[in-house]
């Protein structure tokens, strides 16, 4: 077994032997106490591939990763670079070898500039001082490489979330590997940088490079890999060659049961008009922005990333408070300056981001759920009603189908999914007439994404008027009765059910 | 995508561990370590008990009746996510103002001789409302203004010990009436400390109040979103500290039967201590106020039991400062455990 920085000097005389496969992970079992987290798992990357691997969330997925990247140590198994045995202690370990990963949470330090970002720990050297100029110099060529249109010099935190994916990816490409690992890269990326994201993935290929590729996106899969593997519950499933294999068969695979259709769109009974919103406008972010929304309405809310659709729904729910234009409630024009003014006009709002405006990680289960409800309810004297509103959660967690040992665990010891049931039964709580959804099912597993569109058609059916937001076209498509198109701030056009596609809402949303 | 946080929660329902301790056990295990070892000391080296001293006891719990007040506030703001640097200062503006309004009848040299005589609820209340107007100024300079709390705090920290010495020009306030000092006499301080204690631990736990002090701390945008008037509530929890803070002013002075502009000097970082020590997380969201006041004995009984056995006063921070920081490394050792298993 070699370590890693002999490994290294050998990479480096190019002397490795021209193995079948660029990595070979053979029977790694990884126990956590009382759980095993992957049991005798396999795993085969080829040179010049896209190896995707799918699975559920608490598949095993990632903390195979984290075991390649040093993260975490195996309890069993073996992992060969180009069929020499590596045991990999550290992250850096990982690195010196030639494995870069790109974690799900951006790893970016905020202050400081983008070339420091990416040579961090391997700044050029100039009389023992930082030499920036040269930094630049070297980022503005990986940039040119990638296509990436970013200032070197500027500071990671004025970006965008979509350029500090990009900036990450950049990085790993600066390591020079040979093993890539990417988790989710695309979660926070609109169409068009997705594009991009491949057309350098396609290159990196062509170099001869091996791409392990997680991804919950199905039409990333067959865009993309080249094979797939899945993984179940902790196990591997199996691997196949992505063209020799069907999205349906893919998810039974994933789920280990036959998902017949993943958008259960119910017929509502849509009623009259319930929120109306006129040349609505946000000074600097959107302008004139006008819709109606009705009883039992799914109205979706398409556009790519930045084109202000989430500030939308945020100054109608009253988090940025409108500088233009006018809301209509019942036919009734009300301001809204607060998010509390929008819970009183019987709205709820689901926020884009789980983790930085939706839980409260080191709190309950129990109390993220009843939090926004205590503003108005279950509350006597100051004092919490607690043992009624513990039934009302009790009751809200058995219908959201939240998997979860009991109310008292702390948040952050969910699953993606899980987490959003609980964020979605805090809002459910508060009887809402019109229920803002903004991404709904990011990052979530294909089994909890059905159960949450089941949810949203249900309430739809029960008279909810809902304005959902997603990236995800089918999504959009498969839910909504009309969307809503915007385009850097402004509507470019409504759609009917009927003749909406992906084409048509991409024409709008790149207009 | 946190396949390994299931697995943890599935690991604890499998061994049955979901129903953690709560986390004062250790801290409470921590307080009779010392004083088990401050009791086999006593034996050892001077041949009596420690503990077995009623008197001991009740000085040990008086002395730190005002930091453990002070603390109180002080666990309200931190678990909000900030911190009150200036409830020492604050204290000594409120000790000056109560006592300048609470002199013997008839003294000659009072600060108001006019107003000498006056019933105990006006001093009272006059000291407690500086504490809640200063409050209330670092409440809302950290909501409006939206400056960090350490600075808020700090500029009155430093503009409210100058106001206390500049009320009577640096002279302390002495004479004070008997209708004024029983309030520091006797036990009377660890029962407000400890009646307090037990309405803010209700408060805390039981009350929409509390719900809204840990979402706070927790996440205040998650906190605006869910509906929370989450300024207004950081200024009423500033004012709580605040008036916490003046109450132990009007303690301290009638202990001390005098004013002085000196007072509390330093008893906010002890009070941060014991919140810290007690567990109460730096970063917000979480803690309580039994750990609090378990934190606030583990400081009585340190100082308490080198005093007892003898050990120079000028020794005692530096065991006092590898307490604090073990408290800490230890809590996140057992975050650390708990989360990555």
């Amino acid at each position: 077994m070699l370590s890693p920085q002999t490994f290294k000097t050998v990479r480096e005389a190019g002397v490795v032997p021209n193995a079948a496969y660029l990595l070979e992970v053979d029977n790694v079992r990884k126990a956590f106490p009382g759980v095993v987290a992957l049991d005798d798992v396999n795993l085969r990357v080829r040179r010049g591939s896209v190896h995707a691997l799918m699975g559920e969330n608490g598949a095993g997925k990632s903390t195979l990763m984290k075991i390649i990247a040093g993260v975490y140590q195996p309890d069993t198994g073996t992992i060969r670079l180009k069929g020499n045995e590596i045991k990999i202690l550290t992250p850096l370990d990982a690195l010196e070898a030639g494995i870069a990963m790109i974690h799900q949470e951006l790893n970016l330090m905020p202050y400081m500039t983008v070339a420091e970002n990416i040579w961090i720990r391997r700044e050029p050297l100039r009389f023992g001082f930082v030499d920036h100029g040269e930094m630049n110099r070297r980022t503005a060529e990986l940039f040119e490489r990638l296509a990436i249109d970013i200032d070197p010099s500027s500071e990671v935190r004025d970006h965008s979330v979509a350029n500090r994916q990009m900036i990450e990816i950049a990085k790993a490409v600066s390591y020079e590997s040979d093993v890539l690992i990417m988790d989710e890269p695309t979660s926070a990326l609109t169409n068009k940088e997705v594009d991009h994201l491949f057309r350098i993935i396609g290159d990196l290929k062509a170099q001869g490079k091996g791409i392990v590729y997680i991804t919950h996106k199905m039409n990333e899969l067959f865009t993309i890999a080249d094979e797939v593997s899945i993984f179940r519950d902790g196990r591997y499933i199996a691997t196949h060659a992505s063209k020799d294999i069907t999205r349906d068969q893919v998810i039974s695979a994933m789920v280990g049961r036959e998902i017949t259709q993943m958008f259960p769109k119910e017929e509502a009974q849509i009623g009259e008009v319930v929120l109306s919103v006129k040349n609505l406008s946000l000074a600097g972010v959107f302008r004139d922005v006008s819709f109606e929304l009705r009883k039992g309405e799914i109205l979706g809310l398409a556009g790519l990333v930045g084109s202000g659709r989430t500030n939308v729904a945020e100054t109608i729910f009253g988090v940025t408070p409108a500088t233009g234009g006018e809301i209509r409630l019942d036919g009734q024009r009300i301001t809204i300056g607060s998010p509390r003014d929008g819970m009183k006009a019987g709205m709820a709002l689901l926020t884009e981001d789980r983790k930085d405006t939706g839980c409260f990680l080191s709190l309950s289960v129990l109390e993220n759920m009843q939090m926004a409800v205590l503003t108005d309810r279950y509350v006597a004297a100051g004092f919490v009603q607690q043992g009624k509103i513990d039934v009302e959660c009790g009751k809200m967690k058995d219908a959201m189908r939240v998997k979860t040992p009991d109310l008292h665990e702390r948040i952050e010891n969910l699953s993606g999914g899980n987490q959003q049931k609980v964020l979605i039964g805090r809002w459910l709580m508060t009887n809402p007439k019109i229920l803002i959804l903004d991404e709904p099912t990011r990052g979530i597993d294909v089994g909890a994404k059905a159960e949450i569109h089941r949810l949203i058609s249900r309430l739809a059916g029960q008279g909810v008027a809902v304005i959902m937001i997603s990236s995800e076209l089918p999504e959009v498509l498969g839910m909504s009765d009309r969307i809503v198109v915007m385009h850097e701030g402004r509507v470019t056009g409504i759609l009917d059910r009927a003749e909406a596609d992906q084409v048509s809402i991409m024409q709008l949303a790149a207009a | 995508m946190e396949p390994l946080t299931n697995t943890i929660a599935a690991a604890e329902r499998k061994s049955g561990r979901n129903r953690r301790l709560p986390t004062e056990f250790g801290i409470l295990a921590v307080l009779i370590g010392i004083a088990l070892l401050f009791e086999a000391l006593g034996w050892t080296l001077r041949g009596q008990s420690f503990l077995g001293n009623e008197q001991r006891l009740l000085v040990m719990i008086l002395q730190v009746s005002v930091v453990g007040l002070i603390a109180i506030g002080v666990t309200q703001v931190i678990i909000t996510g900030g911190i009150d640097l200036s409830s020492g200062s604050v204290l000594a503006v409120s000790a000056m103002v109560a006592a300048s309004l609470a002199q013997e009848p008839g003294y000659a040299r009072a600060v108001f001789p006019s107003l000498s005589g006056l019933p105990f609820i006006v001093p009272a209340l006059c000291g407690m409302a500086i504490g809640a107007i200063a409050g209330l100024i670092n409440g809302s300079l950290i909501a409006i203004t939206a400056i960090p709390p350490f600075i808020a705090t700090l500029g009155m920290m430093v503009t409210a010990r100058s106001v206390a010495q500049v009320y009577t020009r640096g002279q302390p306030i002495s004479m004070l009436a008997e209708n004024y000092t029983w309030i520091g006499s006797g036990a009377v301080p660890v029962v407000i400390f400890l009646v307090t204690a037990v309405i803010f631990h209700i408060a805390l736990r039981y009350t929409r109040y509390g719900k809204f002090t840990y979402a706070i701390g927790a996440n205040p945008q998650a906190a605006r979103v869910s509906g929370i008037n989450v300024n207004r509530h950081i200024m009423l929890v500033y004012t709580i500290a605040g008036v916490l803070s003046g109450l132990a002013g009007l303690v301290t002075s009638a202990r001390a039967q005098s004013g002085q502009a000196s007072m509390g000097l330093g008893y906010e970082l002890d009070a941060i201590a014991a919140a810290v020590i007690g567990g109460v997380s730096l970063s917000g969201g979480a803690g309580r106020i039994t750990g609090t006041v378990i934190g606030t004995l583990i400081l009585g009984v340190m100082t308490s039991g080198f005093t007892f056995i003898g050990v120079d006063a000028y020794f005692q921070g530096i065991v006092k400062g590898i307490i604090i920081v073990a408290a800490v490394v230890a809590d996140q050792y057992r975050q650390r455990r708990r989360r990555k298993a």
